[in-house]
């Protein structure tokens, strides 16, 4: 008996693991077998087949370890070899492989607009700079929803900010590029993200600034001058990569609409959504816009709406 | 089956044995087994621990402890309180708090989650879990401010309290970022800490504008 190795010995004498599928199956079996015999009162019979069907069962048993073993290594050598193939991170690093003084100089070339449309213009496919300024515009947007004077409720809102902005930037690229596809544009995935992710630049300024200082006629300056200028660099970019004036149109076209509404959308029906989203929860018996004053916008608003409406004068 | 030749299987191998698979179980006594020490003295170490690297972060000097021997009890314990503390903080007063702590929980773990694959997709020799930790210890300050500011709340809210929470908040933010930065950005090239560091900023960043805008009921 000794050529077993002790996994084997120990599987002889532990006959209750459920550790292959034909073990749980012959111990359905062997309990049906029991309830039968003990049904027909051959108690003495019955540890007799018992004695032999464990012997038997043994056999069987060491082969289906056998099997379920070797079908576990297989399976786990699949799992992580799909796992590193796909949640390797290093398949990212490429895209991140930046310098500072890069970084700024593509924030910068962002309001930029190129004048040389013959010529297709050359697209950075980084990855860390849009990424950064789709977080940078979730965070103003949550501190403008501070300083505005609705009641915050931080769960719902945190998830849609993250949700609009991260939607806004993946969504609209996928839809950009499917549509540069169509119209059989020279740009790629990522450096759609990457155009798409630079764009949001003046987005940031733009909120930034008219979070603080609440005056209408200001949003609507900035929104044509700062979102009219990165849409114009974008829009440069993609006819340069373009052949073809309807195609040129219908690309850029949609590229303005969505990125412009997207600001106007920021901007005003935002905190509608947000409203409406704290009427859900607050239900009918509580007023629908619950203003309450907080100390920052008394203090500080009143402060900067003053001087803008000084600074205005004075012009 | 050619595997399966040697395997002989006899008539009489007792049903009677040990159920219990004796693989690893009984470790050696003088093995560096903490099975057997009293419970006091599993805690004091781990409290012990905890205590130090809250002492690096208060004192940021360019030691390794707190990358070496990571845990995470302390972020945790961190991340609790001031998720707590946060808590009925909106005007109505039907909300039981429930998003807010939920938020909290979510946005200082997926915060550090990000900060982390940044840092490494930038080249950081960090690993995943010394970096959690770091940014999660980093994170007392803020419930220092936070505590303070709760206090200095107790005794009203008009604008001289605003303006020491505003104070308070600024001066724990920096702290903050600072330590994080010094125990961070040695693991970067010279060139790339600017890029490591802005994440970092905006992280904090958003928690202390959530502690600054706390207002209680």
């Amino acid at each position: 008996q000794g050529g077993g190795s002790a996994v084997i010995d120990m599987e002889n004498m532990d006959d209750t693991s459920g550790s292959s599928f034909e073990d749980m199956g012959e111990m359905h079996q062997r309990m049906k077998e029991e309830e039968e015999e003990e049904a027909e009162g051959e108690t003495g019979a019955g540890e007799e087949e018992d004695g032999e069907f464990l012997g038997m069962k043994g056999l069987r048993g060491q082969l289906g370890r056998q099997v379920a073993d070797q079908m576990w290594q297989v399976g786990k050598r699949q799992a992580s070899r799909a796992f590193s193939l796909y949640a390797n991170i290093d398949i990212l690093r490429p895209y991140f492989d930046v310098e500072p003084v890069q970084v700024r100089a593509r924030l910068l070339e962002s309001m930029i607009p190129v004048k040389m449309i013959n010529f297709p213009q050359k697209i950075a496919g980084e990855l860390y700079g849009p990424l950064m300024l789709v977080f940078t515009l979730v965070a103003i947007l949550l501190h403008g929803m501070k300083t505005s004077d609705t009641v915050i409720r931080e769960g719902t809102l945190m998830g849609t900010a993250i949700g609009t902005c991260f939607g806004y930037w993946l969504g609209v690229s996928s839809f950009m590029y499917f549509l540069a596809y169509l119209c059989n544009a020279q740009i790629t995935m990522v450096q759609m993200l990457s155009l798409l992710g630079y764009g949001l630049f003046g987005h940031c300024i733009t909120l930034f600034v008219t979070y603080n200082i609440h005056f209408h006629s200001l949003f609507y300056i900035f929104w044509l001058v700062v979102g009219g200028l990165s849409t114009l660099r974008m829009v440069a970019v993609l006819i340069s990569r373009t052949v073809g004036h309807t195609q040129r149109l219908i690309l850029c076209g949609t590229l303005a609409a969505l990125h412009m509404l997207f600001l106007l959308y920021l901007h005003f029906a935002y905190h509608k959504v947000v409203e409406g989203i704290l009427d859900a929860f607050e239900g009918p018996n509580m007023p629908p816009f619950q203003r309450v004053a907080r100390d920052i916008p008394v203090v500080s608003n009143a402060v900067l709406n003053t001087t803008a409406k000084a600074i205005a004068l004075t012009l | 089956f050619p595997g399966l030749a040697d395997v002989s299987v006899s008539q009489d191998i007792p049903v009677e044995g040990e159920i219990t698979v004796p693989v690893g179980s009984h470790s050696p006594d003088e093995d560096y087994s903490t099975l057997d020490e009293p419970v006091k003295d599993t805690i004091m170490r781990d409290l012990k621990a905890v205590g130090k690297k809250f002492v690096h972060v208060m004192y940021p000097r360019k030691s390794s402890t707190l990358l070496r021997d990571w845990d995470l009890w302390g972020p945790l314990v961190l991340c609790v309180s001031l998720a707590l503390m946060l808590q009925g903080g909106s005007a109505d007063s039907r909300d039981d708090g429930g998003p807010q702590f939920a938020e909290v929980f979510v946005i200082i773990w997926f915060g550090a989650v990000v900060i982390t694959l940044n840092s490494k997709l930038l080249g950081g020799t960090i690993s995943f879990f010394q970096s959690l930790c770091v940014l999660g210890y980093c994170v007392l300050p803020l419930t220092m401010a936070m505590l303070v500011c709760r206090l200095v709340l107790l005794a009203g809210a008009g604008t001289i309290s605003f303006i020491i929470r505003l104070l308070v908040v600024l001066a724990m933010f920096g702290w903050s970022t600072l330590a994080s930065t010094a125990f961070l950005a040695d693991s970067q090239p010279p060139n790339r800490k600017a890029l490591v560091v802005y994440p970092i900023f905006l992280f904090y960043f958003v928690i202390s504008w959530m502690i600054l805008t706390f207002t209680p009921q």
